[in-house]
């Protein structure tokens, strides 16, 4: 059954140094609950990004939590460069997977069919693929003319975070167009989610709600947060709150103006 | 480009939309609004001659987003040959059409890191006509190697690889690139840039064909058209663009 808790209870059930897969700030990533891991000091987590990160990303690593990191990339889009991950990375801080998004979607579609490596073309001559380990490259095992693949093995997070306009009381989580969000999630251990609000209905009832949503059987636990993407967008609900994201691109550019953005609007508390 | 007529902006995106002509689907990548306008803007000019199947798709917004099935959609969609053309940008790009997104330094240990490879390492493989942009045309950005590549611009023949990149747009000129010799050929200079300015900011070596015209400006049709119709439309996707080029 899916428990219903509040942010703190759902921040504690992510263990430290737990794989932890969070959607892109484009797509209704947990702010709220990215400021509330943050403030429970939570360490040493394996950060995948679906398959980039941006602004959550940035704050968690800047703030110690993340020990280790796979990304396509890790920008804050129209408000420029992450400034804390860049600046982890170039002081070596940070120890970082280098991939590409399709690999990463692949990876996770792996682990939804519990296989233990997907194909994938391209990527070969890349220095990505010289940098992992992990990827291989084979000549085409079926003699089907293809030449070479890299097999990518499964990634099987943990936990998959991200934010919802709704839940239902059945657990039951929205999640539309977005369907990178229920890819997260089927190939994740558990998924632990926040909404804006929690409806007394069963998706599952009807099939216009149906096709979009994310069936309990994959929900650990949900969290009310209203607002809880700001200050990222959450689409066909609220847009981005730019002032607010160029403010942070600025201001975490120096380890001291991010530890002022962080008392100001993390550690003070949400809702602060 | 002295001219006060226009922005540098809308010569890249006129330029664009003559390198999209011909296409059946432009795909549109993260942080691209001058690529944006330009895939709109060769799709409104082919439903003028009577074209109606041209399909623009952005991602990440949700204005001209036609994907349901998540991230990967735009991948897989590439992978099946669905999509024409795409674009990509270069922190560094080499005379071999490599590109680099990802840092400079001996890797693990970047000396300056940039934002990552994207989807690069696989659309540049996969998308028949991908078209490099470097809005900074400059030794610094177009290198002779670059340090590490994200995506090599071309592969051995027993690679899989029906796409690749055919043309780099920069704010000084227009070059093709053949897979076949590696190389690129310089084709046009912008208003007011002349050869040697363009040899001495490139990096690499490349090859020229006899005399080099000026890039094509945009007429006032076009200009009206872009300004018009197409700045409202990108303003959904990139509405500080919008505002700062077309208002």
């Amino acid at each position: 059954m899916t428990v219903f808790e509040d942010l703190d209870g759902l921040a504690g059930r992510i263990d430290d140094g737990a794989l932890v897969a969070l959607s892109p700030d484009y797509s209704w990533v947990p702010m709220a609950l990215v400021r509330t891991l943050i403030r429970r000091k939570a360490k040493d987590l394996s950060l995948l990004t679906v398959p980039i990160g941006g602004m959550a990303a940035d704050m968690l690593i800047g703030a110690g939590v993340v020990g280790k990191l796979e990304a396509a990339a890790v920008s804050l889009g129209e408000a420029g460069p992450a400034p804390r991950f860049t600046d982890a990375v170039e002081s070596g801080t940070l120890s970082v997977r280098d991939s590409t998004c399709p690999a990463i979607h692949t990876a996770l579609q792996a682990s939804e069919k519990g296989v233990p490596f997907m194909p994938l073309g391209g990527l070969i001559g890349s220095d990505l693929v010289k940098n992992r380990d992990d990827w291989k490259v084979v000549d085409d095992p079926l003699g089907t003319g293809g030449g070479p693949v890299v097999l990518l093995p499964a990634i099987k997070p943990d936990v998959a975070l991200f934010h919802s306009p709704r839940a239902d009381t059945q657990g039951n989580v929205w999640v539309g167009r977005r369907r990178e969000l229920m890819t997260m999630a089927h190939a994740s251990a558990t998924s632990l989610i926040t909404v804006e609000a929690i409806e007394d209905k069963d998706f599952l009832d009807d099939d216009d709600t149906a096709a979009g949503t994310l069936p309990a059987m994959y929900v650990g636990a949900i969290a009310r947060a209203e607002n809880g993407a700001w200050p990222q967008a959450l689409s066909g609900h609220y847009e981005r709150d730019m002032e607010h994201i160029r403010a942070y691109a600025s201001q975490a550019k120096t380890a001291d103006g991010f530890q002022a953005y962080l008392d100001a609007h993390v550690l003070a508390g949400d809702g602060a | 480009m002295s001219d006060a007529s226009y922005k540098p902006e809308e010569l890249l995106i006129t330029t664009f939309a003559d390198l999209l002509d011909g296409v059946g689907h432009v795909a549109v990548g993260a942080l691209s609004p001058i690529p944006g306008c330009a895939a709109l803007l060769m799709q409104e000019e082919a439903r003028q001659k009577g074209n109606d199947d041209v399909q623009v798709s952005i991602i990440h917004g949700d204005a001209n987003n036609p994907f349901t099935d998540g991230g990967r959609e735009l991948f897989d969609c590439a992978g099946q040959g669905r999509i024409g053309a795409f674009f990509l940008g270069g922190a560094e790009i080499d005379g071999e059409a490599n590109i680099n997104l990802l840092g400079v330094g001996d890797y693990p240990d970047l000396d300056k890191r940039f934002p990552g490879s994207f989807g690069s390492a696989y659309v540049y493989f996969v998308i028949p006509k991908v078209i490099l942009f470097a809005p900074e045309h400059s030794k610094r950005v177009l290198v002779d190697k670059v340090e590490f590549i994200s995506a090599p611009g071309t592969s051995p023949p027993e690679v899989h690889r029906p796409g690749g990149p055919k043309a780099l747009v920069t704010g000084k000129c227009r070059m093709s690139f053949d897979a076949a010799t590696k190389r690129f050929t310089l084709e046009f200079t912008h208003p007011g840039i002349s050869v040697e300015e363009v040899r001495d900011n490139t990096g690499f070596d490349f090859d020229i064909a006899g005399d080099v015209p000026m890039t094509p400006e945009p007429d006032a049709d076009r200009l009206a058209l872009l300004r018009g119709s197409i700045g409202p439309k990108i303003a959904k996707t990139y509405p500080d663009f919008a505002a700062r080029i077309f208002d």
